[in-house]
């Protein structure tokens, strides 16, 4: 009914993209069909697909935003196309995390690639590793092409599409080659959405491997403690969030057609902030726990006794929320402060319990469990069957907003001591809706525009999106 | 006391006066409109047609929190009101007539579409675009290419541009017709206008200059096939779009004898000529413009400054309508332009109002200052944001044009690493004067 039906040549570059899906699968379940040249025809299908795709659909056509028919197309306004792409996303996420034999064959495709980078034989990771990272350039390069007119965003998408395959892929592949030992890190990859860091196995490792393991973990200390604060204050938590995270990299790149299906609603933001806060505790505790049990084991072995260890994260967490409270008591609201200090307290209380009892149980739960339970269903159902299974649903930065924990600690960097905002124009705006409806993290911008109000939210990662739809001007990013 | 104040239409004007006076507890509120339950953003209606937006994100204040409000919401058409009562009389949806008294009366009716009296204008597939319903009429006539290959629209004002972008999104031919030699001359300077066009025509509109609607042809059917124009053109087309600008919705007053010209007079405090009524929003219109500002101003925040200026007033603080200095935006396919303070085109142009203009690939900025103290008067920018409330501030100090163009960078409101135009615009500006 529309014309906004695709043309046909972005028909045939759709096509061309879906048989190198076909060609990947086929390869895999019939491990003779083609055998390794099958990996490259399909990957290059793919990519000649999505490249096709952007330049059938952009060239030609001026610079500026381009959301005709965003809410006319099945794919982009939760339509049956939505429902079908959602649905085989999430199945391959539950197969990726829970059942890879079935992904046998389709592993066995990406050895001659493993091999050639660091030597080893393909796992599951290594299949999620590549499918990712080529997501986020093919897509990254169809959103720059989206976006020729704003510097801002192409640059950030650069940097994204830098960060993912240099220091996730690459980097980790080639350490792996260099020392077989050392595991995998991605450094750009920060605690807590890097959530195993402090496990038992991944200590081992860092430690068993002389400096350059040493060097490894107090780099990946410092980044929680540092490094991340320092620039969330110059920058806010975007330059996190929007130029270097890879759950962010996809959201923005893969996920750009879908961001206006972000829950505006005031029941979503209470959820978001109730979620998040409680995921940030969980992943807090857990690791706290691991390490003490892992100190426990030998506490006379290192530096650090667990008694000790215990006492100066407690103090160190006590001395951060009391000054939160104290100095900047007049910037949360009331509900805010009530529920900072009640999950504080729980946590607070539940370390006493573990100093106490001398053992890391959490009500007789050993926290080696609470954590494997949180790598469960936040690690891998959240941030991976929901966060990315459901973009076409749920919009691209479901897990983003409600589920992850670095999201929340910068967050409460960016909402408490930042530089970062996005200053209002005067009176400008028109209260067209825009900036609301394309906001990925469902932050209504417009309720802030049309009062003069500058946006200083806890949950902006951001993106720019809302500054480059707007009409008329009103809004930049400043820092 | 708990007066009752009525507010008919809730437009921007009317919505903001009674979410105001809720707020403050003032009165008890009745906002009756016959348009649409829920208040909504007009200047978005484009947005809807073009697949960028969804009705329901036309909405500034959620349904949740109307429904939540104590204000009273009336669907109905206002047939007459008659103040010697203090009384008005509303047709409902169910199309029964009722009457409603008030204490006090804020009319907030807005505009609507200018028609002239052209040869076959009541043909099907004419519309303006102006309401909720213009939408429904465009999704009817031109949903797509097939069904509505080609499209005339008549008049090159903000709202003709509009339309003329939303046909474009759905690949249907569309030729724009002017009266003027320029694109909107009654505003524009014309390198200003010249900057547009080139704009809007690589948008592959078909931009015709000098021309005029004569009249419109029907088919056997009624629906229009093609119009004809005064200088003998014919133009084959399946829908024809009427912007020839917009007027104030008062035709219900007629028989009211509230003091009418074309709008509804008011003085500063917005009160008409009964002491019960007042008007706001586009279909006021001020009985003593201030000065470089027009009577009746159609425009979205002035409509909203006169309903946050009236709730002050009703509140015990009587407050004077106060617009300051005049500004504006709009967007032209892609190119946004900003306007601040007075930038005139020639026809209007004061004696003493020197422009200067520098452009380059599609940015532009024209400046207006005083030709003898070199006082600087406004600006006209497309392509670049500049920081409202500074520009402002340099009009009202009057501070000199050479001051600006060095200043210029401190009003920079474009997005982080855009790229800086200032020196540019310096250097042209040092090597003209
Ligand atoms: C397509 C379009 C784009 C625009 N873009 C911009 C822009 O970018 N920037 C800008 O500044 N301005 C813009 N405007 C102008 C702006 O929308 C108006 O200035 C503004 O909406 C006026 O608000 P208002 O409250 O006075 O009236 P309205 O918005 O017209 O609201 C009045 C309401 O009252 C109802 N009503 C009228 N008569 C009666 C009656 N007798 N009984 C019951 N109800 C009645 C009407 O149906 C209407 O819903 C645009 C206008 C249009 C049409
Ligand atoms: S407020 Fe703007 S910058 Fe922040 S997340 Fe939303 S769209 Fe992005
Ligand atoms: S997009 Fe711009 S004009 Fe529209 S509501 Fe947001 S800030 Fe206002």
């Amino acid at each position: 009914m529309h014309s906004y039906r695709t043309t046909s040549i972005q028909k045939v570059f759709t096509y061309m993209g879906l048989s190198g899906l076909a060609v990947l699968i086929l390869a895999g379940f019939t491990a003779s069909f083609l055998k390794s040249t099958g990996l490259f025809i399909g990957l290059g299908l793919i990519s000649i697909g999505v490249i096709g795709y952007t330049f059938s659909s952009y060239s030609g056509l001026p610079a500026g935003i381009k959301n005709n028919g965003v809410w006319h197309q099945s794919l982009t306004s939760r339509g049956i196309v939505a429902w079908v792409v959602g649905v085989i996303l999430t199945a391959f996420y539950v197969t990726l995390y829970f059942y890879p034999e079935h992904l046998e064959g389709l592993i066995r495709l990406f050895d001659p690639l493993s091999e050639g980078l660091s030597g080893k034989k393909a796992s599951q990771w290594f299949v999620y590793g590549v499918l990712y990272t080529l997501a986020i350039v093919l897509f990254g390069i169809k959103f720059i092409i989206k976006y020729k007119h704003s510097k801002y965003q192409k640059y950030r998408t650069y940097s994204v599409i830098f960060f993912q395959t240099i220091f996730a892929f690459l980097i980790p592949e080639i350490m792996a080659r260099l020392n077989g030992d050392l595991p995998y890190y991605d450094l750009k990859s920060i605690w807590p959405l890097n959530y195993y860091l402090f496990d038992g196995y991944q200590l081992d490792g860092f430690l068993q491997n002389g400096s350059l393991g040493t060097i490894l973990l107090i780099f990946g200390i410092l980044s929680t403690l540092i490094i991340t604060p320092i620039l969330t204050y110059k920058f806010g938590k975007r330059w996190y969030c929007s130029w270097v995270c890879g759950c962010g990299g996809l959201a923005e790149t893969a996920g750009d057609p879908f961001r206006q299906l972000s829950d505006k609603s005031l029941r979503a933001w209470k959820l978001e902030r109730w979620m998040i806060h409680l995921i940030l505790a969980w992943v807090f505790i857990s690791t706290v726990g691991v390490v003490y049990s892992y100190l426990l084991q030998a506490p006379d072995s290192y530096l650090l006794g667990p008694k000790i260890f215990l006492i100066s994260v407690s103090l160190l967490f006590s001395l951060v929320v009391g000054l939160i409270l104290w100095k900047r008591k007049d910037w949360l609201a009331k509900d805010a402060q009530s529920s900072a200090i009640a999950i504080s307290s729980v946590i607070l209380l539940l370390l006493g319990f573990f100093f106490f009892s001398e053992s890391d149980r959490v009500l007789f739960i050993p926290s080696y469990q609470i954590r494997s339970a949180y790598g469960f269903f936040i690690g891998s159902i959240f941030s991976g069957v929901i966060g990315t299974g459901f973009y076409p649903i749920l919009g691209n930065r479901v897990w983003c907003r409600f589920g992850c924990p670095m999201a929340a600690i910068l967050g409460i960097q960016q909402k408490l001591f930042s530089k970062f905002q996005i200053s209002t124009n005067g009176g400008q705006c028109i209260s067209c809706g825009n900036c609301s409806a394309y906001c990925e993290m469902g932050i209504d911008v417009r309720a802030y525009a049309q009062r003069e109000e500058p946006i200083k939210r806890a949950s902006c990662v951001g993106c720019g999106i809302c500054s480059a739809v707007c009409p008329r001007g009103v809004l930049r990013l400043e820092s | 006391m708990n007066e009752k104040i009525v507010i008919i239409g809730n437009g921007i004007a009317g919505s903001t006066l009674a979410l105001q006076l809720a707020k403050e507890g003032t009165g008890s509120v009745t906002l009756i409109s016959d348009e649409s339950s829920y208040f909504f953003s007009r200047t978005a209606l484009m947005y809807v047609y073009m697949g960028h937006l969804t009705k329901e994100q036309l909405e500034p204040l959620s349904r949740e929190s109307w429904d939540q409000s104590p204000i009273q919401r009336v669907k109905a058409r206002v047939l007459s009101i008659n103040p010697e009562n203090k009384e008005l009389s509303f047709r409902n949806n169910e199309g029964e007539v009722k009457q409603l008294s008030y204490d006090r009366l804020v009319i907030a009716t807005g505009s609507k579409p200018a028609f002239y009296d052209w040869n076959g204008q009541e043909a099907e597939g004419i519309l303006g675009l102006y309401h909720l319903s213009d939408l429904e009429k465009l999704e009817k006539w031109a949903p797509n290419a097939s069904a509505c290959p080609e499209a005339v629209v008549i008049g090159g004002g903000l709202i003709g541009i509009e339309l003329c972008e939303m046909l474009l999104s759905r690949q249907i031919k569309t030729t724009l017709i002017i009266r003027e030699n320029f694109f909107w001359s009654s505003h524009l300077p014309e390198s200003d206008a010249q900057l547009v066009e080139k704009h809007i025509q690589s948008h592959h509109l078909n931009l015709i200059k000098e021309d005029e609607l004569l009249e419109i042809r029907a088919d056997d059917t009624g629906r229009v096939a093609s119009i004809q124009t005064k200088k003998g053109e014919t133009i084959s087309c399946n829908l024809v779009g009427l912007t020839t600008g917009v007027r104030p919705n008062i035709e219900f007053l007629k028989t009211s004898r509230l003091e009418l010209d074309k709008g509804i007079l008011v003085d500063e405090y917005l009160k008409t000529s009964d002491p019960s009524i007042y008007a706001i929003g586009d279909c006021a219109q001020l009985r003593n413009p201030l000065s470089n500002r027009s009577a009746i101003e159609p425009v979205w925040y002035t409509s909203k400054l006169m309903g946050e200026t009236l709730a002050q007033t009703f509140s015990g603080q009587p407050t004077p309508y106060n617009p300051g200095i005049w500004y504006n935006s709009a967007k032209f396919f892609d190119l946004e332009y900003q306007t601040y303070g007075r930038v005139h085109p020639k026809a209007l142009q004061p004696e003493n109002e020197q422009h200067f203009h520098w452009e380059t690939d599609e940015k532009g900025m024209t400046f207006a200052y005083d030709k003898t103290s070199g006082a600087f008067l406004g600006v006209n920018t497309f392509g670049i944001r500049l920081n409202h409330r500074i520009v402002s501030s340099w009009i009202e100090t009057a501070i000199t044009i050479q001051e600006v163009i060095r200043r210029l960078e401190e009003a920079h409101f474009d997005p982080e690493f855009s790229n800086r135009y200032y020196k540019q615009i310096n250097h042209a500006f040092v090597q003209n004067h």
